[in-house]
C-alpha cells in the first residue's frame, strides 16, 4: 500500500512552506512509513512534551530555536509543564542560570505560536478536544486521559513529533487513530471500594504493572471524579504505558467486553502501597498537584491549610497551571496556602523541576509523581491521600 | 542486505555492533558518545564516528535531542542500522540528519567490519 500524499503534503516535503515545516512533516511521514499508515489526517489539538530545560538542555533549546526561525503552529498548540513557575521562579529556589534558559525554551515555543501555559493537564484550560476529534498529544497522563476520559483520538507522541503536528497540522494515521486497535483487551473487576487520589493512583500501578501496554475495560467503579480520573489516568501510563482504557459507565467509547478476566481487590492496592513507599523515608518534601491540581483541589488544600503553619525544615509545593493559579489568586486560596507557607506553583512539577539533591523524601499523593521522584531525583518517597499529605505537612 | 530507508544519506564506516537496545535519553553521554547506561554491553564505548549497530530504542523521547546534541557536539554516530527502528530513534536520525535504515539482520553484521550504507535505497552492504 504505502503512504498516499496530498498534494499541499507534497508541498511540504518539498521545502514550499519552509524549513521547520519540511523537517516537520518529515518526521510525521518517517514515522506513518514505520507503522504502515495509509495516509495523513488532520489534527485539530497538539500538546507537546519536552519543555524542561532540565531534561531539553541546550541541544533541545537549539533545536527548537532552529525550528522557530521559520515554523508557526497551524493547530492550537499547548505545553507541557516547564522546569520552574515562570513567575515566581525565584522564591522556589530556582538558580537565575536555569530560569534564563528556561524562559529561552519557552520564548522559543511562543515565537512558533504555541500557547505557553505549561501544564500537564491542557484539558482543563482551554485545550479540550471533543469525543472523535483526532489530535496529537505528548504527556502520557494527558494522552490516555484525553483518549479515555474524552475519547478523542491520539497516540503517545513525543516532543518532535507533537512539535511536527503543531507545525503541520497532520499526523499519520496509525494506531490509537484507527477504531481496530482501541479495543479493550482484559477485563479488571474492581472488588473493593476507590476512595481518594491516591486510591486511583494505585489502581492504575496494579493494572500498570500486570498488564503493560494491553486495553484494559474496568468494572465495578459506580463513580469517579475528573480529579481521580486524571490521576488513574497518569499512574496506569506510568507504570503500564496505556495509552487507553475503558471504565464501565463512566468512560464514551464502545467495546466489546473482553473475556479475559483480573480481579482486583484491597490486598492488591496495599501491595501496590508497600512498593510505593520506601523504608525510612525522611519526608521533607510534600507534594500535590501530579497531574497538576485543578481548582476544586486547590480549593480543597486550601480549606485544611488554613489558619495552619507548614512545619520548620517541610516544603510545600502545591503545582497546577497557571490559569488556575491566577484563579486560587482570586478565589483568596492562594494566600491561604501560602500564609500557611507552603508554594502554589504554576507551570512546574516536581517530576520536571531540578530539584535532585534539594530533599531527601517525598510525600505525595500521586502514583506517577512516585515513579519520578526516585527515578530522576533519588528521593524516598510515601505515597498518601491529600488529607494525609497536609497533615504530613504540619505535624 | 536490503532494508528500509529511515533517513537519506550515504556514508562508509567501521559498525559498532550491541544485541542490546540503547535509551539514549540517560544512557548515552551527549557531549562524548559514550554510552553510559550501566550493565549495558557498550558501556564505555563511544558511538561517535561508527557505524552503529543495534536491534531498537527504548526509553524516553527526549533520547531524539540526544542524538540532535551529538550531531551538534560532532559525536554522533556515522549512521544507525536496526532491525526495527523505534520512534525516538527515528524522529533523532530526522533532526538530526543522520542516515538510517532498519529492517537489516543485524546478526549478520560484527563490530569492527567496514560497512556502506546507501540509505537512500535502504541497502547495508559489509566492505570487508
Amino acid at each position: 500500500m504505502g503512504l498516499e500524499l496530498t498534494k499541499e503534503e507534497k508541498e511540504m516535503l518539498d521545502g514550499k512552506h519552509g524549513k521547520a515545516t519540511r523537517k516537520a512533516i518529515e518526521i510525521i511521514t518517517t514515522l506513518g512509513e514505520i507503522y504502515g499508515a495509509e495516509r495523513l489526517i488532520p489534527v485539530s489539538s497538539v500538546q507537546i512534551a519536552g519543555v524542561s530545560y532540565h531534561n531539553l538542555g541546550e541541544a533541545g533549546l537549539e533545536y527548537l530555536s532552529e525550528m522557530a526561525e521559520d515554523g508557526r503552529t497551524r493547530v492550537l498548540t499547548t505545553l507541557n509543564p516547564a522546569g520552574m513557575d515562570l513567575s515566581e521562579w525565584k522564591k522556589h529556589g530556582i538558580s537565575e542560570d536555569f530560569a534564563e534558559n528556561q524562559q529561552r525554551v519557552v520564548d522559543a515555543f511562543k515565537k512558533m505560536g504555541v500557547i505557553t501555559t505549561c501544564t500537564c493537564t491542557p484539558y482543563l484550560i482551554g485545550n479540550l478536544p471533543h469525543y472523535g476529534e483526532h489530535i496529537a498529544w505528548a504527556e502520557s497522563s494527558a494522552v490516555c486521559f484525553s483518549n479515555s476520559v474524552i475519547g478523542a483520538l491520539t497516540n503517545r507522541e513525543g516532543g518532535p513529533s507533537a512539535l511536527a503536528s503543531a507545525l503541520t497540522g497532520k499526523t499519520a494515521e496509525y494506531g490509537m487513530h484507527l477504531q481496530k486497535n482501541r479495543v479493550a483487551q482484559v477485563k479488571y473487576e474492581i472488588k473493593t471500594e476507590l476512595n481518594d487520589n491516591d486510591d486511583y493512583g494505585l489502581l492504575g500501578y496494579v493494572i500498570g504493572v500486570r498488564t503493560g501496554k494491553t486495553i484494559p475495560y474496568i468494572t465495578g467503579i459506580n463513580h469517579a471524579t475528573t480529579e481521580q480520573l486524571k490521576s488513574f489516568s497518569a499512574s496506569v501510563a506510568t507504570y503500564g504505558g496505556v495509552a487507553i482504557f475503558h471504565m464501565e459507565g463512566i468512560t464514551p467509547n464502545r467495546t466489546p467486553i473482553p473475556e479475559k478476566i483480573e480481579v482486583v481487590t484491597r490486598d492488591d492496592l496495599n501491595g501496590a502501597r508497600t512498593e510505593l513507599d520506601d523504608e525510612g523515608a525522611e519526608i521533607d518534601f510534600i507534594s500535590v498537584g501530579c497531574p497538576h491540581a485543578s481548582i476544586k483541589e486547590i480549593a480543597t488544600v486550601a480549606e485544611m491549610l488554613d489558619g495552619k503553619q507548614v512545619t520548620a525544615g517541610k516544603t510545600v509545593w502545591i503545582t497546577t497551571a497557571k490559569p488556575t493559579k491566577d484563579l486560587a489568586i482570586m478565589m483568596g486560596f492562594y494566600d491561604t496556602i501560602e500564609k500557611a507557607g507552603a508554594f502554589l506553583v504554576a507551570d512546574a512539577c516536581c517530576a520536571v523541576a531540578p530539584l535532585e539533591g534539594r530533599f531527601t523524601g517525598l510525600m505525595t499523593d500521586s502514583a506517577k509523581a512516585c515513579f519520578y521522584a526516585r527515578g530522576k531525583n533519588k528521593f524516598k518517597t510515601e505515597i498518601r491521600s491529600v488529607e494525609e499529605c497536609i497533615k504530613e505537612a504540619v505535624s | 542486505m536490503q532494508g528500509r530507508k529511515i533517513f537519506k544519506g550515504k556514508i562508509m564506516g567501521e559498525a559498532l555492533v550491541t544485541g542490546e537496545d540503547i535509551s539514549f535519553y540517560g544512557g548515552c553521554d551527549p557531549e562524548t558518545g559514550e554510552i553510559v547506561e550501566k550493565g549495558h554491553h557498550l558501556e564505555g564505548k563511544s558511538v561517535s564516528g561508527k557505524i552503529l549497530v543495534f536491534p531498537t530504542g527504548k526509553g524516553s523521547t527526549v533520547g531524539s535531542y540526544v542524538l540532535y546534541a551529538l550531531k551538534k557536539a560532532e559525536k554522533a554516530p556515522l549512521a544507525i542500522i536496526n532491525r526495527i527502528t523505534d520512534p525516538v530513534v527515528a524522529v533523532g536520525c530526522i533532526i538530526s540528519e543522520i542516515p538510517a535504515v532498519d529492517k537489516i539482520e543485524i546478526e549478520k553484521i560484527k563490530t569492527g567490519q567496514k560497512v556502506e550504507v546507501d540509505a537512500d535505497n535502504g541497502v547495508v552492504s559489509i566492505v570487508e
